[in-house]
């Protein structure tokens, strides 16, 4: 019962981590919130219905999704974002601006989709064959999904340790000032880092969206503010805290539900992360981490 | 004269929540004139409207009693809340803050004594436009005449330098609980009247999505002076009326127009007409 549980807290923290490691991501790298990130996650799952409805397979569909959600975050960068820091607002524009953002691409989906939960019509996904290993049962789908998540969070790790870019973005998130001395080009690594978060935001909320076989227009809001909390118990830019960060939730959570206090879950969620601002504002990681990962 | 009573006879909801709306942008804007990015007014207006519902509906309180008994207790909570975050800047504040009032939706959803996820309903709706407006002006004045006394001098000082502030002996610890249990104050008023203009309550009234109305108010007019946040309260409260006729367009033209106002204005609508204030970084 208890290796159930805890599986499903995986599987559930797998889709959290992927989510937060593209908020913490922009966090590190600008030392802003972006509250559209949620509206991305919606957006890419939206996308990921529509090609698959269109006949792609459901692996096309995910990766032709992930790339719509990376372009569109470079979109939400140069409309929101680039004009601010331009300017050298503060932090709290930046609040404004994504949240204008998210409710023009909330009213965009709205527009297209209408209100009706949308369903991936390629055969029951949430009827997929179980798999029995000893005492724990899953699915296919679960796997295909952890596995997914997990794939792309070494991916990003490795692309932020060993490429190019991954210093470039390093050198922006430790010293924007000192990074464009040296040669790098701010605005594009910007971009990249926008494309890089977002596609993963997205990808997570295709995954949601998979898991549940339901995409719909309010999906996003749970895992909003979950997604702060997830980001503040890793440490605000660290994405291994993330990572971490996303599975210590999931855990949570599923055990908060095995326990009977499923109503009072967020509240658990939000009061690990009241005491941990609290005690320990740089999380258990501390912002470091980005720019030494 | 016919004009206006058949106006106020077909608006006299919208002319209400625009008196609450702007009672909200006040209550931050007092937060952010201190420099800090508390965003925990939601949770403030959600406490004293439980509150005075509980007192009125429970326990026969009278409503004015209810509303001031209540209006204290959200005073109380917000400066009790100051506390924990004093240490809290920037961001991290405005996180700690959002999860606090996470905190209080999620519990005003599971008590019996709030009732739980569907709220309260059949409380007295006695708490009409004048006293709505009454209220406004009262704490309208208050903040006038505490913007004009040496108190308002070390508000400033904070929000711009902190450490000279401590530097010239301001108390800053003091300074930043008492803008936010003033905050606190205002909100818990905004709350009370709230839960007595309305036939009820539900925990999502009080959510983060509330909250984010708050913010994009006071940011929209202008967190330069407390005129902004009115002004920004009005302005968005009386827009989607003003753009009926777009329908299925409105929700669209509302997210451009914030983009717009953030990117073009960045003093808010306010500083339209105030070239040169001082802007505020939070």
């Amino acid at each position: 019962m208890f290796a159930q549980q805890l599986l499903n807290g995986l599987f559930l923290g797998a889709v959290y981590a992927l989510f937060a490691v593209g908020y913490t991501l922009v966090f590190g790298v600008l030392d802003i919130l972006n509250l559209a990130h949620a509206a991305i996650f919606t957006a890419a799952a939206f996308a990921a219905f529509s090609l698959a409805a269109a006949g792609l397979p459901l692996p096309l569909a995910f990766l032709g999704a992930a790339v719509a959600g990376g372009i569109l975050g470079v979109v939400l960068d140069r409309v929101a974002f680039a004009p601010l820091r331009a300017r050298n607002a503060g932090t709290l524009a930046p609040l404004i601006s994504s949240i204008g953002f998210a409710i023009i691409v909330g009213a965009l989906l709205r527009g297209k989709y209408g209100v009706d939960e949308k369903h991936f019509a390629t055969g029951g996904l949430d009827t997929a064959p179980a798999i029995h290993l000893g005492a724990v049962t899953f699915t296919t789908v679960e796997l295909a999904i952890f596995a997914a998540a997990i794939a792309m969070m070494l991916g990003l790790s490795w692309v932020l340790r060993a490429t190019t870019l991954g210093r470039r973005i390093r050198a922006v998130a430790e010293d924007r000032v000192a990074a464009a001395l040296l040669g790098v080009n701010l605005e594009r690594t910007i971009a990249a880092t926008f494309f890089i978060a977002s596609a993963l935001g997205g990808a997570a909320g295709i995954l949601t969206g998979l898991e549940y076989n339901s995409v719909t227009l309010d999906m996003g809001s749970p895992i909003e503010l979950k997604g702060l909390a997830i980001i503040v118990l890793g440490g605000m830019g660290s994405v291994t805290g993330a990572v971490i960060g996303g599975f210590v939730i999931g855990a949570v959570e599923t055990l908060a539900i095995a326990n009977g206090l499923s109503e009072w879950r967020d509240a658990i969620t939000f009061g690990v992360m009241f005491l941990i601002l609290v005690a320990r504002p740089n999380g258990l990681f501390g912002k470091r981490a980005l720019r030494q990962a | 004269m016919n004009a206006l009573a058949t106006f106020y006879a077909h608006y006299s909801q919208l002319v209400d929540q625009i008196g609450i709306n702007a009672l909200l942008a006040l209550s931050l804007s007092v937060s952010l004139q201190a420099g800090q990015l508390a965003l925990a007014q939601a949770a403030f207006m959600g406490i004293a409207a439980y509150a005075s519902a509980i007192l009125t509906v429970t326990y026969r309180w009278p409503m004015v009693a209810s509303i001031v008994a209540a209006v204290l207790l959200a005073t109380l909570v917000a400066a009790l809340l100051a506390y924990p975050v004093r240490r809290l800047r920037g961001v991290f504040l405005a996180i700690a803050t959002i999860g606090f009032g996470e905190i209080v939706r999620v519990v005003a959803n599971n008590l019996s004594i709030t009732g739980g996820a569907e709220g309260m309903s059949g409380l007295p709706q006695d708490a009409g436009t004048a006293m709505v407006y009454a209220a406004l002006v009262l704490v309208a004045l208050a903040l006038f005449g505490l913007s004009r006394t040496k108190f308002a001098l070390a508000v400033a000082l904070v929000r711009e330098d902190e450490h000279a502030a401590r530097g010239v002996g301001v108390d800053v610890g003091m300074v930043r609980t008492f803008s936010l249990a003033l905050g606190g104050a205002i909100a818990g008023l905004a709350g009370a009247l709230y839960a007595h203009s309305s036939a009820f309550i539900t925990p999502n009234d009080f959510g983060f999505e509330r909250m984010e109305q708050i913010l994009v108010w006071c940011v929209i007019g202008g967190v330069t002076s407390p005129l902004g946040a009115v002004v920004g309260a009005t302005f968005l409260s009386v827009l989607p009326e003003l753009i009926r006729f777009l329908a299925d367009y409105r929700e669209i033209t509302n997210g451009i127009i914030l983009l717009a106002v953030i990117v073009f204005a960045p003093g808010g609508l306010a500083s339209l007409w105030r070239r040169g204030a001082v802007r505020i970084h939070v």
